[in-house]
């Protein structure tokens, strides 16, 4: 592992006990932008069901890395693989187009940090969330709209709003849209981008307890990327630490957060109010 | 049936910025078994909470075993993977403090149902289970629907305690779980683990007032400062009470 500062690291053990593959396992994965390296071979292993969050200051890489895991970016180098049916053995950066389309629709969702990444601004809210249901081959406008409907229902957005433009609607709905719409097509991955950093400290907690409940009904497999170590603690499961590109720290939430082992860690931890 | 070995269990803190090391304790070697509850005593400052932590690996020890006969198998606490003591915190090994971490917009029976609904206990099962055990510690029933962040800190503590008991664990990690409760609930909480105790559970314990749990007892690990090196704490003594 590189970047280590802290000779005196634990090293652990292997899983022995869980008797589950892995859902998602990243190996050596490199993106340079110019002369700028933002991944800097990094390995990522997820569990089924398991939260992982990613924090790490800006410009760490972590956003970038979640760009690489949701195929909309091609890596440098790495291997990855998600353990669904279709694609257990194959390195999802060797697919074609058309399969690597497949997986971004039906397999993986995301949730933006910025909405107009994630939303089509002129359509409604309720449209955006059937354009995934049109991509999966859904025709019917009834069963569409009804699926919408239960679908930003989950996500805790008000129904009397669905036919409102993003546009028009404050940050915390338009989030809700955007993970409504990213759990359309109940993906195995879901991947989420800073998904609270632009709201304000209430509507932040109103996202993320409907992050927490959608993910114990749905059993969905997350990562989580952001700064926020608060965010990171309400979520995640385990925590993978970033910084110039490297992982530099992986840990149970907890125990990152109160007994950070490497110096940077440390003084991240400790710069939180 | 042993359930836990520890062995030359060790921890140091190592601060960067003070380019120190800090020692919590040194060399901590017990066992338990199944149904055997631990007290662990000493001085504030002599690594008690240092230690239950150590074990949940909310810590990571610095030296030593911890062998654990889990349902999956045997395993090193202390460098097993961290999606398997994920795993044993979620079937096997339970944490108790005074503290609960409420979380806006969920109610305190949902907070105590949620250990059950992880197991996939049905939703009207799970809220009766939790509405018995909030009525055991003396939590009135109107506030099982209101939100625990308007609780006062002893209304808190109940929801907390029941939270963390709900679900049967083969190992609990108690830390100081009776401090600042009323009389009542201190009883209602030594009778819960007293039930778990005959349920097989096994219970390492912190206890501001040890006298409290005193019937539970089996054994005692009294760790202490050696003194004029602060910071240095040494076991004096293991011994059984019984």
């Amino acid at each position: 592992m590189p970047a280590i500062s802290n000779p005196d690291q634990l090293v652990l053990d292997e899983p022995q006990l869980i008797s589950r593959q892995p859902l998602l396992l990243a190996r050596g994965m490199v993106k340079h932008y110019g002369a700028v390296t933002a991944v800097a071979g990094v390995d990522v292993t997820v569990y089924p069901g398991e939260v992982l969050g990613i924090v790490g200051e800006s410009g760490s890489g972590k956003s970038s890395l979640l760009r690489l895991l949701n195929l909309e970016e091609e890596p440098d180098e790495g291997e990855y693989y998600l353990n669904i049916p279709g694609y257990a053995s194959a390195n999802l950066l060797k697919v074609d187009r058309f399969h690597r389309r497949e997986l971004r629709i039906n397999h993986i969702g995301i949730v933006y940090q910025y909405p107009h990444l994630g939303l089509r601004m002129r359509y409604t809210s309720s449209g955006n969330v059937a354009e995934r249901l049109i991509m999966a081959g859904e025709r019917t406008f009834s069963v569409m709209r009804q699926a919408a409907s239960e679908l930003l229902s989950a996500s805790e957005f008000p129904l009397e709003r669905m036919d409102d433009l993003p546009c028009h609607l404050s940050g915390g709905m338009q989030q809700r849209v955007q993970l409504a719409k990213a759990m359309a097509l109940k993906p195995q991955l879901l991947l989420l981008d800073e998904p609270t950093s632009g709201l304000d400290v209430s509507v932040q907690a109103l996202v993320l307890d409907t992050l927490k409940r959608l993910q114990r009904l749905t059993h969905v497999t997350i990562i989580i990327v952001s700064h926020d170590l608060g965010v990171i603690r309400t979520l995640a499961d385990r925590v993978m630490v970033m910084r110039r590109g490297h992982v530099i720290e992986t840990g149970l939430s907890d125990q990152v957060l109160e007994d950070p082992q490497e110096a940077y860690t440390q003084q991240l931890v400790h710069a939180k109010l | 049936m042993r359930i836990l070995e520890v062995e030359h269990y060790a921890k140091q803190f190592n601060i960067h910025h003070l380019g120190r090391k800090i020692e919590a304790f040194d060399d901590l070697t017990f066992s338990l078994k199944q149904g055997q509850f631990l007290l662990v005593s000493g001085t504030n400052g002599s690594g008690k909470s240092t230690l239950l932590r150590c074990l949940y690996r909310t810590y990571l020890p610095t030296g030593g075993r911890a062998l654990y006969h889990s349902l999956h198998g045997l395993i090193d606490l202390a460098r097993a993977a961290d999606i398997d003591i994920a795993l044993l915190r979620q079937e096997e090994i339970g944490f108790v403090t005074q503290f609960l971490r409420p979380r806006p917009r969920v109610s305190a029976i949902e907070l105590v149902a949620e250990p059950l609904l992880a197991t996939g206990m049905a939703l009207n099962e799970a809220e009766g289970e939790a509405g018995e055990l909030l009525e055991s510690f003396g939590l009135k029933p109107e506030l099982w629907k209101a939100y625990p962040t308007t609780f006062s800190g002893g209304e808190q503590q109940k929801v907390n305690l029941a939270r963390a008991l709900i679900h049967p664990r083969r190992l609990l990690l108690l830390d100081e779980p009776t401090a600042s409760l009323d009389a009542q609930t201190r009883a209602a909480l030594v009778g819960r683990l007293a039930w778990l105790k005959e349920q097989d559970v096994a219970m390492i314990g912190v206890f501001h007032h040890p006298g409290d749990v005193r019937e539970l007892v089996d054994t005692e690990l009294a760790l202490g400062n050696k003194t004029g090196v602060a910071g240095y704490p040494k076991v004096e003594e293991v011994y059984v009470v019984e």
